[in-house]
This record gives structure tokens, sequence and C-alpha cells, in this order.
């Protein structure tokens, strides 16, 4: 049918949907358990792996030098998270104190994190050494759909003049999916605002390019409220901070939390997280533990209910305690320049004199309005998993299904569940199948986890020789010395 | 570190039988004020590192108890460094009260201190990283071997 359609078929193995991280890692690992480059192919619009994160946090004030929030041994670029960036930034610097932070982090130092460019050009590197750029056909994919005779059809649109056909269907057995984040949702009223009066420079999200905001309040002093309890939030408020204490700025910052953390708070004494001031404080995206510890084994034995209560458990907006935010923002409550509040938003209005204004209630059920010249949305929602075509296209003619947390449910090993073809198998991991018996997949070490699980399913169909010690280790001074594999 | 139950004393067991081994087999003839014959030094050596591992198993299941009142349910590096204080100064006193089959009397406490920090530190350096190049799924399966 789809050669009577006059689409080209392209014969691979296993194709890797999706360019970014997700299939960077993925597709590490299966370099490294041996697999040569002509047996994957991986499709994707985007032209390194990192390029969609470099963005992001770019924009959300994580410029290559700024430190991003991740675990020293969570490196996307090397499977064995040994040495960890510590090493790397140690050696490069010539100092001790990073290795100071990590032997003394969480109790007396903050947790060490590596900087985004030490991240980056370590990518980098390890896609040079696998030869990532031999396996990676531009283009946008449209659909995966299971094939009659097994294995699956990926249909991809190449750039416009790459191809001969519009269209050009993979044939593989074995599929992954990686499609990454589905898209950015707007908090309602926020998306109201700007569809009602079309104002999208004053109100405007973390995610997107903002910086007319940053030199606005450089020419003139004004007033931003930042709305969310999570790391973006941090990070643009450490932004305004220091953009007021570097070109002495007279900026006002009304920060509106939609839930008040004012202590440690949970539903017992030995599920307590701590918090002050409006944030809920964690190291990291997740409990730690939820990497390899207890709570990635308690998960993995969970369904339906009892996964979604643990979800919501760990669950909840937080942000790292760091000394320097806190010092900070310390400051700003005393001088009168950071004002953090409790709020619900009700709506949000443009004033005659240009700027808006925010009506709020409190828990208390009081009324409120804060004025301001700009409103930043740092809570990061997301959107559903069939604002992605690709996913919706699964959800709709594949029989893969959605699980308590409504994203994509997988089994242990990352197959989607109920899409099996033939001997073929579907895989998905990142954002897409959070909500699954693994939690921290949207995270480069739960990508790591992922990929593994993976890789060991597909060396157990007898795709790839399973990685033993002894292979392992080899492989790793392979990485050390970075021979191309 | 972040252990499970099982996966902290299977980590304890590997490590110390060969870590802790190796340790011990280079360091014991050159202890200071150790006495006796090579074979009844050896013997008291490796009978306090058995001691070390058999008591370690229960340590594990008080650090197990201790780490559920943390958050993130995590073993910090520190902790699993400054460890040797309690499990160190228990070894040495049931060394010093004689209780420690086999080994009597005790051996003079700069040996026992040489030894123990040393093996100590090659362990706790060994899990906190090295450990990951020929077990690349131990860290996902909190610190299980089988």
């Amino acid at each position: 049918m789809v050669a009577a359609a006059g689409i080209p078929i392209v014969d691979t193995p296993l194709v890797l949907a999706g360019g970014g991280i997700g299939s960077f890692v993925t597709a590490d690992y299966l370099r490294i358990y041996g697999v040569p480059t002509s047996h994957m192919r991986i499709l994707s619009n985007i032209d390194h792996p990192w390029q969609t994160y470099e963005y992001l946090t770019r924009v959300s004030q994580i410029p290559r030098p700024e430190r991003i929030r991740s675990d020293s041994s969570s490196r996307p670029d090397n499977i064995w998270g040994f040495p960890p960036y510590t090493w790397q930034e140690t050696f490069k610097q010539k100092t001790l104190k990073h290795w100071i932070q990590t032997l003394t982090e969480p109790i007396f130092s903050d947790f060490w994190t590596p900087q985004a460019g030490t991240v980056f050009k370590g990518m980098e590197r390890e896609a040079q050494r696998i030869s990532y750029w031999d396996m990676l056909v531009k283009g946008q994919v449209r659909m995966v759909r299971r094939r009659a005779g097994g294995g699956y059809f990926t249909i991809l649109t190449p750039p416009p003049g790459a191809s001969q056909t519009k269209r050009v269907a993979f044939r593989s057995q074995y599929v992954h999916l990686a499609i990454g984040y589905p898209g950015l949702r707007f908090l309602p009223d926020l998306q109201e605002f700007r569809e009602k009066y079309q104002d999208y420079q004053h109100v405007v999200n973390a995610y997107e390019p903002h910086e007319h905001v940053y030199d606005y309040l450089r020419n003139r002093p004004g007033t931003v409220l930042v709305r969310g309890g999570g790391i973006v939030a941090a990070r643009v408020l450490q932004r305004l901070i220091n953009d007021r204490k570097q070109y002495g700025l007279k900026t006002q910052i009304l920060h509106l939390f939609r839930t008040f953390v004012t202590s440690s708070h949970g539903p017992s004494i030995f599920k307590r997280r701590k918090g002050a001031n409006g944030w809920a404080y964690q190291g990291f995206n997740y409990p730690k533990s939820v990497w390899g510890g207890q709570l990635k084994a308690k998960m993995r034995k969970l369904d339906g209910d009892a996964r979604a209560k643990e979800y919501k458990e760990m669950g909840g907006t937080n942000t790292p305690k760091r000394r320097v935010w806190e010092k900070n923002m310390a400051e700003g409550r005393r001088e009168n320049w950071y004002h953090p509040t409790q709020g619900v938003v009700d709506s949000v209005e443009p004033t005659p004199d240009g700027k808006l204004v925010t009506h709020f209630h409190s828990n208390d059920g009081v009324q409120r309005q804060a004025i301001a010249d700009f409103i930043i949305d740092c809570t990061g929602l997301e959107a559903d998993i069939t604002e992605h075509r690709v996913l919706d296209d699964l959800l709709k003619f594949s029989g893969a299904y959605r699980n308590p947390l409504g994203r994509l449910e997988v089994e242990t090993t990352f197959e989607v569940k109920n899409t099996a073809s033939g001997n073929g198998a579907l895989y998905a991991s990142g954002s897409a199948t959070l909500g699954g018996y693994f939690p921290g997949v949207d995270t480069f070490l739960g990508l790591q986890v992922a990929a593994q699980e993976i890789a060991d399913d597909l060396a157990r169909r007898r795709f790839c020789k399973k990685l033993g010690p002894f292979r392992s280790t080899t492989q790793w001074f392979k990485w050390a010395f970075n021979s191309r594999i | 570190m972040l252990p499970t139950l099982g996966g902290r004393i299977q980590t304890r067991i590997f490590l110390l039988c060969t870590v802790g081994v190796i340790i011990t087999a280079i360091l014991t003839p050159i202890l200071p004020g150790m006495t006796g014959t090579m074979g009844e030094r050896y013997t008291a050596t490796y009978l306090i590192l058995l001691t070390v591992l058999i008591l370690g198993i229960i340590w594990e299941f008080i650090y197990h108890f201790l780490m559920q009142f943390r958050w993130e349910k995590d073993w910090p590096t520190l902790f699993g460094f400054i460890t040797f204080i309690n499990e160190g100064f228990l070894v040495w006193g049931l060394l010093l009260l004689g209780v420690v089959p086999g080994v009597d009397p005790a051996p003079p406490a700069l040996a026992f201190w040489i030894l123990f920090m040393v093996v100590w530190i090659c362990v706790w350096a060994v899990a906190n990283g090295p450990m990951r190049v020929p077990f690349i799924r131990w860290r996902f399966r909190g610190g299980r071997l089988i």
C-alpha cells in the first residue's frame, strides 16, 4: 500500500524518531553495545541533539556558563557516569573547590551541578565518537504505524529539495520514539489575555525569548510579576536580581505562588520535604532515589491509582535551595523590592496607562490586585501529548493508551504497551512517558535509565549483544581515550 | 549513593570481598607492631575484615532506617565516608574487649587504624565511581549486583 502510494521505502533495522537528547542517549548505548551505524537511522528536523535543550535553557536564563539543575554523574555523553563532570571542571580550572563541594553536598554545601556548556561540549565529543551524524536523516516525522507483515513504517517528510518525493517511509523491525515535549501550555488566564488583547510583549512565557523585558527594565524603572514556584521562576528571579545589582536598577519584583510553602511539608515523618518563603525545596526534579534507589524500586511495582498516588506524593513544583538565591531574596524582602505572595489568579487586564493588572484571590478569600509592567509565566505547563501529531496518531491507530498521568503507558522495558507488531517492538522514552513505572523519565539520567532498559531488551531479542562487565570496561577505556567506535 | 537495603548489603559484601581482601593482603606484612608468624598475622587481619563485614550488615539496617527520614531517600557521599567513625570504634572496642573470635590479643592501635582506614577509603572511593565502569546496571538498581 505504501509503495503503491508512490512513497519510497528505506529498510533499516531500527528507527530512532526524534533527534534530541533522548535519541542521542539511546543511540550512544546501542553503539557502545556494538550496534553498527548502518543498523540505525535517527530521523529528526534538528541538526544536533542538544539544539532544542540549549535553546530552552538559554531563553529560560541558563546560558552556557550558567549551571543547570543536574547531578555531576548524570552525563548524557557517558553511559557510566564516571568520571563525573566535577572531575572535568576540577582539572580544567585547577581548583579543588568542585571536589570539596561534591564531597560535602547537600549537607554543608549546595548540590554541585555542571555548567550547561560543559554538558553540550561533552555531547558534541561523544556524538563525533559514535558517528552520530552518519545515522541522522533530516526531516519531520509524521507518523509511526504497525506494518501488516510485522515491524513498523515510520513516515518522514524530508526538507524541501532533499528528496524527489514528499514523503519517505522507513520500514523497520524496531522503533524508538523520543520526540520531546509535545509543546508548551500557557496559564489559561494569560492565554486569554494574549488572545483578547493581542499583546504578546507584556505577557511572556519564560521558555520563549523575552530579552525585551530585561532591556526595558534597564532603560526605566519597572515592575515585573513572576508566576510559578519552580526552577525557572528561580532562574528568572536570579536574572532580574543580577540586573538590578549590576546596573543599579529599581526593578520591583512581585512573585505570585499558587501554592505558598511555609515549612516542611508531607503526609508523614518519612515523607517530608523542606520548604520556606513560598518554595518547596528539592535538589533535582525528583527526589534523588527515583533514579536508582528506593523510590525507583517501589514505583516499578505500582500500577493504576497506586502509581498515580505515589507520583502525587513526590510531585509538586519545587526548586533547589541555593545559598546565593536565598541571600538575594532575603535582601529583596528586607529592602522591600521583592514581594512574594500567595494567590490564585482570576483575570488579567490592561490598565489605561499601559500596565497590567492581575486580579487574584488568596487562600483566605481576600481579593487583591497586582499592577506590573510585565508578567513572566514561569509555570512551565506542558501541553497534552495529543498536541504532538505522532503521539496523537499512535493513540488513535496503533493501540497505545495512556498511563495514570495521561501520557504514554510503557512497560518497564519502555516498550509502548499494546503496540507490538509481529516480532517488532516500539519503544518510547522521555517526557511522553512520564507517569510510568519509572518516574524520572524527562531528565538526563532518566533518559539513560530508559536507554539501558531498551538496549537490554533489544539484546534479549538478539538485536545486539548484552554489555557485560568485561566489554563495559574496555568500552569505557575507549570512551576515556576518545577512540571512535 | 541511592541504595536500597538489598543493594547496600550486596555492595558491602562485594567490595569487602574484593577491594578489602586485596588491600588486606598487601598491607598485612607491613603493618607496624604486628607480632606472630605471617600466617597468624593474616589470620588476625582477615578475621578483623570479616568482623567489619558482619557488623557492617547490621549497620546497613540502621543506615537504611535513618535514610527513611530523608525526603530524597539518598545517602550522601559524606555519610558514606564519616560512618567510619561509628563502625571503626565499634570494631576497635570489641577487639579491646577480646570478644572477636580468633583475634587475641588485639593488634596495636596504629596497625588496626591503618588497616581499617585504608580499606575504608578504598572501598568508599570505588563505590563512588569506578564501580560503575564494569557494572553499568549497578547504580540504577540501588546497588544490587544480582
